[in-house]
């Protein structure tokens, strides 16, 4: 019974790093139906820039990089958007497959450029301590990882919720051409979305180093995990998205518990299969009576 | 519409030829290895894909000794050609490469392989076509192809004196911890014969899929039972994940050591020193190794790749180059058969020490060395075997294996 | 040559090109790599039929595939094995013939499960999901997920399936040693016949009512709803046809390169197929087979020559042919041709399209 207590725990903090990495998804994929499979190499853009920062910054890296990271993912998501993705809005399936292509040659490019193995992003002293909770040992660095995922998600929610510019992003997933005749301007906007999408991922990025390894292969192994959250939550709601790490983060955290890892990763996927059979369009659903 | 589609034939109808004008000649021709004017050898490793990693350096490595025996003369008065392939970490590509170099290239022999799974893909090549391959990398035993040459450590020379060391650590209650693959499973089924004959405890076995990342849990558990230490058979880049997460979790080398199996030199930076400093790892040989061939090993392969530390697998390949040339000169050819009589019973002084070929299994007799990691990154020896131990990849003279291997 | 006789001139011509020309001058080694990627081909064609004709892009296939395979390798190791346990079996500690195995010993029951197995999973998946109308990105992630998912079952049943190393090392392929050269030679007639098959088929299903409505659910499935037909039905017919595709491609595969692994099954395999068919041209289903033989044999020359350099390659070229020409090759030269035809259509001289013979 303790030990499954100490699950709660550690299934909060999955949980936080699944709503992490998904986060920027649900922009990309939510607003804009763009299957950005690239988004895996923007985390990795973002481990890397705090392994960059590392010459200047020393221990302090893993903070610093936060910003930077943002920008930096978010410029290649910005560049990434304007140079192909805007040509294939309306075809999913397309930029699923083109983005695809990005991502091999951005890992490529990463092997070149810092080699193959794994490099080595020294944690913050300060993220080094543990506390206990109910019994069970929560790590400095997952409570960062947890505060970093509650400030990206307060200020996704105010940016979409209170300001100008987030309110015409919401316009323009939630009727485009409306939006267009209201006079958003609809190529910023998605050009913006792309940006605050992919820098996000970027911060995720940063927020990895702390507890897994910095390499070419990075976003490859968290990029089919995002997706399931963002399936499972629903297009394009914030609220989907959280709900939906946080359960899957917790199924995850006591479905190992009780088997192994193995089996979990097997278990998730088949309820995430599962509660598409309920709700196929995911937990949060915009209704619309358009006609594919 | 009736034809349209298949019109695009025509396009396709292109291929065959292309393929046909593009290789057809060339590949016809060459006689055997020993009939040109050099001897060529396949190096076949991972140069791209996820195990390119690790598997580079050793392609590097074996070619530095190709290139050393070239410097001092060549063999049987040729030049040694290594022609490097590709297996992209894809095991049926290993296969079909392989398959290549020995009917295309006519390799006198393939230094390749690192994961079990690309030796398993590549074993029926090797053997129909009684080719061989030079095999650079510890691995779970239970295994004696005879067109297989084994020159990483086996079993009883690897996780048997891990055993032991911990044993005379007296760190008795164990928690086995692996990928979820066929060396840490056979390895821990030999850890849990071995515990039950010498008194020691296993306290929970845990594997976790390959590329695994998240391992709070699995943390959570190992720090539940209390163990006096850890035997990790983790693989790749879920050992960052490991202990990255073990170390935030409070976990100290001193109180609970991680006997790992699979870490050399070249994986400890990208781990990060200060999460594994302290742990012990098992294997044959270290940078630090003493002795005048290491010295030359270390300072020439630092020469080729400034900045390049070397690795037990990288050393063992580089061995397989240099004992396949002492065999070949035995034989005083370069046909298989010649050579495997000849390589049994040779005797080589390598960076690791003194190496023997043994005939009938054709692994090696190796002596097995428990190194603790520094904070400096390198790896201290701080117990060894002391002399050679003979390779035995079925467990045959270990009462307590009996029944593992039948 | 009328339009009437110019498809089946040019599948005669590539008939010839496959049968007789190819074994005639290729090596042994690389006749056998032709047949791999006519393996690869015949799977392209399922996903051609599944994704072009039908609109499901299904990044799943390597499942199917894997069952195929994983299906025929079972019998050859249990009747390499004799009476006993197949060799990993041993090293893993099996004591006892798992139950799931024991149907594979009898060759008609294996040879049936390679597409019985692979198409009862699609029927099963398509009729929970496509009923859901589940559709479109969330059908393609969930059949990724469901390839993940396969391959972490796959691997950690290391018992049952033989783990990441698969199933290797066969002896007896019906009487004959798989890896000699005259079987290897057999094996590629036999892939290269099935593919002609598989191809005529689909051609015709395509061509037929179904084929239509199919098309017809692609571009407008609530349209094809409302005029009372079922979608839902159409899509897993579909779907089915395609694993059974792939099912028998893996089976194939097996004793061609003689290795079936979880490493051909997972997210990167199965998405590469669908890469081929995109850059092959998915709208025709001679595009599919051209892209995934055009693909693969890129990937092996590449590899031979600069090993870092195809992922680039790779990337590159999917890049520019998803912006510049999305509809692949085959669109490519469709493109071609139609220009040609423009400026031979010189005013007062109409030259009838059907005179032209491509390539």
């Amino acid at each position: 019974m303790e030990g499954l207590l100490n699950q709660v725990p550690i299934g909060l903090s999955i949980g936080a790093v699944l709503l992490l990495i998904a986060l920027g998804l649900t922009f990309t994929f939510g607003q804009m139906g763009v299957i950005n499979m690239a988004h895996g190499e923007f985390i990795m853009a973002g481990a890397y820039t705090a392994y960059m920062l590392q010459d200047w910054a020393g221990a302090q890296a893993a903070v610093v990089a936060l910003p930077v990271a943002f920008a930096l993912a978010g410029a290649m998501g910005w560049v990434l958007e304007r140079a192909a993705v805007r040509h294939f809005y309306g075809r999913p399936l397309d930029t699923l497959l083109l983005t695809w292509g990005v991502s091999l040659v951005l890992q490529q490019a990463a092997r070149d450029l810092f080699g193959a193995p794994n490099v080595q992003v020294v944690a913050p002293s300060w993220l080094n301590g543990r506390i206990e909770v109910a019994g069970s040992t929560v790590p400095y660095n997952r409570l960062f990882i947890l505060a970093l995922a509650v400030v990206c998600v307060a200020g996704v929610w105010a940016y979409l919720n209170r300001s100008a510019q987030g309110r015409r992003m919401r316009a323009v997933m939630q009727n485009r051409e409306l939006a267009a005749c209201s006079g958003v301007a609809t190529g910023r906007v998605d050009q913006l979305t792309f940006f605050v999408g992919s820098g996000l991922a970027g911060v995720a990025g940063v927020a990895l180093t702390l507890i897994g390894p910095v390499g070419p292969a990075l976003g490859t192994y968290y990029i089919v995990d995002a997706f399931l959250v963002v399936v499972a939550g629903g297009l394009g709601r914030l609220r989907g998205a959280v709900i939906a790490a946080l359960a899957l983060g917790m199924l995850n955290s006591f479905a190992e518990f009780w088997t192994n890892a193995s089996l979990a990763k097997v278990l998730v996927f088949a309820a995430v299969i599962a509660f598409l059979q309920v709700r196929p369009q995911g937990m949060f659903t915009l209704r619309t009576r358009a006609l594919t | 519409m009736r034809g349209t589609s298949l019109r695009y034939w025509a396009a396709l109808a292109v291929l065959p030829v292309a393929l046909a004008a593009g290789c057809g000649d060339a590949e016809n021709g060459g006689g055997s290895a020993d009939a040109g004017a050099t001897i060529k050898v396949g190096i076949l490793h991972s140069l791209s894909g996820t195990m390119s990693i690790s598997e580079v350096t050793v392609a590097n490595a074996e070619k530095m000794a190709v290139d050393e025996i070239n410097a001092a003369g060549g063999l049987l008065g040729k030049k040694i050609e290594a022609v490097r392939e590709d297996g992209a970490s894809d095991w049926p590509t290993f296969a079909q490469k392989a398959q290549k170099l020995i009917r295309k290239d006519k390799v006198a022999a393939v230094f390749g392989g690192w994961t079990s799974a690309s030796r398993k893909a590549m074993l029926p090549v090797f053997e129909r076509n009684k080719a061989l391959l030079w095999y650079p990398v510890q691995y779970e035993g239970l295994e004696s192809s005879p067109y297989i040459f084994y020159t990483g450590a086996t079993t009883n020379q690897q996780i048997v004196p891990g055993l032991d060391y911990l044993k005379e650590k007296g760190r008795k209650r164990i928690f086995l911890v692996g990928s979820d693959y066929v060396f840490p499973r056979t390895a821990n089924k030999i850890i849990k014969a071995y515990a039950k004959a010498n008194g020691m405890q296993i306290l929970g076995e845990e594997y976790t899929p390959l590329g695994h990342t998240e391992y709070s849990t699995l943390v959570n558990k190992v720090v539940a039972a209390k163990p006096d230490a850890v035997f990790n058979t983790l693989n790749g880049d879920s050992n960052v994940s490991f202990f990255k997460q073990l170390r935030s979790a409070g976990v100290t080398a001193d109180r609970m050591p991680v006997m790992s199996v699979s870490i050399a030199e070249e994986e400890v930076k990208g781990i990060g020193v200060a999460n594994i400093a302290g742990h012990p790892v098992a294997w044959n040989y270290y940078q630090t190794t003493e002795g005048p061939a290491n010295a030359r090993f270390v300072r020439a392969f630092q020469t080729r790749h400034r900045g390049a530390v070397t690795s037990d697998p990288m050393q063992a390949g580089y061995n397989a180059v240099h004992l396949w040339a002492a065999a070949v000169r035995k034989a005083g050819t370069t046909d298989v058969e010649a050579v495997k009589k000849a390589a049994a019973g040779i005797s080589l002084d390598l960076p690791e020490g003194k190496v023997t070929i043994d005939g009938p299994t054709q692994h090696l007799f190796k002596t097995a060395r428990i190194g603790v990691i520094q904070p400096d990154g390198l790896i201290r020896e701080v117990w060894s075997s002391g002399a050679p131990i003979k390779p035995d990849p079925y467990l045959k003279s270990y009462p307590w294996a009996a029944g593992l291997a039948s | 040559m009328s339009a009437r006789l110019r498809g089946p001139a040019l599948f005669a011509v590539v008939a010839v090109l496959l049968l007789v020309v190819a074994p005639l001058t290729l090596p042994a080694f690389r006749l056998d790599e032709l047949a791999k990627y006519l393996c690869f081909a015949i799977a392209a064609l399922g996903i051609g039929l599944a994704w072009g004709q039908g609109g499901m892009l299904t990044l799943g296939q390597g499942v199917f595939f894997g069952l195929g395979g994983y299906a025929m390798g079972m019998y050859l190791k249990l009747h390499d094995a004799g009476g006993d346990l197949p060799d990993f079996m041993v090293w893993s500690g099996v004591e006892r013939l798992p139950a799931l195995w024991e149907p594979f010993r009898n060759p008609v029951v294996a040879l049936a499960a390679v597409v019985v197995v692979p198409v009862a999973v699609a029927v099963l998946l398509g009729a929970l999901v496509f009923r859901q109308r589940v559709r479109g990105a969330y059908f393609a992630l969930l059949t990724q997920a469901l390839a993940a998912a396969f391959v972490i079952l796959l691997v950690g049943q290391q018992g049952l399936t033989g783990g990441t190393n698969g199933l290797t090392n066969f002896y007896d392929f019906f009487g004959r040693d798989p890896e000699a050269e005259s079987t290897q030679r057999t094996m590629y007639f036999v892939t290269a016949g099935a593919l002609g098959v598989l191809y005529l088929l689909a051609r015709q299903l395509v061509n037929s009512r179904f084929g239509r409505l199919l098309v017809a659910v692609r571009d407008g499935e609530d349209r094809v709803r409302f005029l009372g037909y079922n979608p839902a039905t159409v899509k897993t017919i579909t779907f089915a046809i395609s694993a059974g595709m792939a099912g028998l491609a893996g089976a194939l595969f097996v004793p061609v390169v003689g290795i079936i692994s979880p490493s051909l099954l997972g997210v990167v395999p199965s998405l590469e197929l669908v890469v081929a068919v995109a850059i092959g041209g998915r709208y025709a289903l001679a595009g599919a087979i051209l892209g995934a033989v055009v693909m693969n044999y890129a990937k092996t020359s590449f590899s031979e020559e600069w090993a870092g350099g195809w992922l680039y390659l790779q990337g590159a070229l999917f890049i520019a042919v998803m912006t510049l020409a999305p509809k692949g090759l085959v669109g490519l030269y469709e493109q071609l041709r139609d220009t040609v035809a423009r400026r031979r259509r010189a005013p007062g001289h109409p030259a009838p399209v059907k005179e032209e013979v491509p390539a």
